[in-house]
């Protein structure tokens, strides 16, 4: 019975020692490297008198940064990644929520790091702390004295209040989510894995653990690579590359501007996307260029440990439809609840709802909003049972697929209508040569405001919403704009949308 | 190649992109900069900037794009 997420470590080290476990491409770490570095850190954690402690990782995405966050959960602790792309002022409300006795930092970032309110924390090097003699035998108390439920991380989401939320998983979650998620899309020990998502993401769990599972080989590809889409696709080629999990908009980056016609990835068998609605014309094109892979959608909620829906596309689309994020994975459930708590019926909405060991253990330092969205079982009087609330609405099509409808908290009303905004998005950004859409209500003026990215102009964009849309949920401003702003986690940021348009 | 500066103002005012020599290697232009930049350059010039072009050396400057804007020009 594996317990700790460092057994999957423990066990391929001394299979595989010498095989290169994370590069960036120039630069890598074998398993005996990183499994040598996180043991010092962990000693490092111990003689410093840390312990079940949240841990800051403030350094440049590296396969030393993997290393570390290893080495703090071997310290017994739980890692708390950071990364000089969030803005400062998001940096110091994480550090402030965490109180961290330690941040881990490289030589590029010390010096931001000491620009931060620390408090009682330090900041210290990964290159002196990676160094130091590791003490096995305070290793392997720390090791079997961790229970599976003890944290392991806390990554930060943002909240709508504007303060962003921790959240923090524990052991068991992250095995659970590895185990389901490495048969669902067919990993093994000739996985090769191209990360696309920051290491300060829950996303990132989909290359880190299997690869220490199985024994496989993560690159971290360079994030300046996303600018460049045929330098991308040779890098795939390069490193031999067969597995990618990104988001849509990677990957529809890669094809609008054409690689495919400059060289295609010719290693790629497994293709996981989310986050977004995949366009079908770009879906086609990537199934076009790599015909042998297979390709699944995955949704879930940070909160869900990484991701918790899967649906293997096998079927045709036509353009315009959505492809469903069809099921849940196997050892939890999906309920669909609608909103006097009662289970959706075939083709009513309801609002996603997880249940099982994947729901995390809440929101770090913040009991109020963890009880706004981790609640009692409504199905379930019987004895205490959490099940998370996405506020994400889905119903299930006629096949019992499972579809993202909307996000439940953007519902307004309009000329008496109830209208998601959401769905308005949903709609524009489904039109043709339209990339992203986002939306607000101005109540006073009783009017749906809409920005978009995308070649039709104004008109062209009405012309083809009308065949979308119900006349009442047409928006009746629209501007187009070269690119929407978004929130760190790459959702649309509705409050910037909301001050672009009240300045004018 | 005023015409090009005010596209790439209009992304970030606060860039002077007749000195910056460095705009992907200081990271001042990201892929959705990249993406709506091909996008502009297509409707404002007569040209189509096309993936073999999308290279970090053709975006670092202004001016670097500008020569790939009459480039391709000629070669229309």
């Amino acid at each position: 019975m594996q317990n700790n997420v460092l057994n999957y470590l423990n066990r391929i080290v001394r299979e595989k020692p010498d095989k290169l476990a994370y590069s960036d491409g120039d630069q890598g770490l074998t398993f005996r490297q990183v499994y040598d570095q996180s043991r010092s850190v962990g000693s490092f954690l111990h003689d410093r008198g840390i312990y079940k402690k949240p841990v800051v990782v403030f350094m440049r995405k590296s396969p030393q940064e993997v290393a570390a966050f290893f080495g703090v959960v071997a310290g017994g602790c739980f890692y708390v990644p950071v990364d000089e792309e969030m803005p400062a002022g998001r940096i110091q409300l994480i550090l402030d929520n965490v109180k961290s006795p330690l941040v881990i930092c490289d030589r590029d970032t010390v010096g931001i790091a000491r620009t931060f309110a620390l408090g009682e924390g330090q900041a210290v090097l990964y290159d002196d702390i990676s160094a130091v003699q590791a003490d096995d035998g305070v290793l392997s108390e720390i090791y079997e004295r961790a229970i599976d439920t003890d944290p392991i991380y806390i990554v930060f989401t943002s909240g709508s209040t504007g303060i962003p939320k921790g959240v923090a998983a524990c052991h068991r979650s992250v095995i659970d989510y590895v185990e389901q998620l490495s048969e669902i899309l067919a990993f093994d020990g000739d996985t090769v894995f191209g990360n696309q998502s920051p290491l300060y993401f829950d996303a990132c769990l989909k290359e880190l653990y299997p690869t220490l599972k199985f024994g496989a080989t993560t690159y971290l590809i360079p994030k300046g690579l996303f600018s460049f889409p045929t330098a991308l696709v040779e890098y795939l080629n390069t490193h031999r590359i067969n597995t990618i999990c990104w988001v849509v908009s990677a990957l529809t980056m890669v094809s609008a501007l054409g690689a495919f016609d400059e060289g295609r990835p010719e290693y790629l068998r497994t293709v996981a996307f989310g986050s977004e609605v995949f366009p079908i014309k770009q879906f086609r094109l990537w199934r076009q260029a790599a015909p042998k892979a297979v390709f699944t959608n995955l949704y879930g909620p940070t909160e869900g440990t990484g991701m918790c829906c899967y649906y293997r596309v096998e079927r045709d689309f036509a353009d315009g439809e959505v492809i469903p994020i069809g099921r849940g994975f196997p050892n939890r459930e999906i309920l669909l609840l609608k909103a006097d708590n009662t289970p959706a019926g075939v083709g009513e909405e309801g609002e996603i709802c997880i249940r099982g060991t994947s729901v995390t253990l809440g929101y770090y330092n913040d009991p109020e909003r963890t009880a706004a969205a981790y609640v009692q079982n409504p199905l379930n009087t019987a004895y205490p049972e959490v099940i998370y609330k996405t506020g994400d609405l889905g119903r299930y099509n006629d096949r019992g697929e499972l579809v993202f409808v909307s996000r439940k908290d953007h519902q307004i009303k309009h000329m008496g209508h109830r209208i998601e905004l959401g769905e308005v998005e949903v709609n524009v950004a489904m039109l043709p040569g339209v990339r992203m859409a986002g939306c607000i209500y101005d109540s006073e003026k009783k009017k749906i405001v809409l920005w978009y990215d995308g070649d039709p102009d104004e008109k062209e964009l009405t012309r083809a919403l009308k065949t979308k849309l119900p006349r009442y949920m047409l928006p009746n401003r629209i501007y187009k704009v070269d690119k929407l702003p978004f929130t760190a986690n790459g959702k649309i940021d509705r409050m910037a949308l909301r001050k672009m348009y009240e300045k004018g | 190649m005023e015409e090009l500066l005010e596209i790439l103002r209009d992304m970030h005012p606060d860039v002077d992109f007749e000195t910056e020599e460095h705009l992907i290697d200081n990271g001042i232009l990201d892929s959705l900069d990249i993406v709506s930049l091909i996008s502009e350059i297509s409707e404002n010039f007569d040209v189509t900037i096309t993936a073999k072009d999308i290279l970090p050396e053709n975006f670092n400057s202004a001016q670097a794009l500008y020569e790939l804007v009459r480039r391709l020009e000629d070669e229309g």
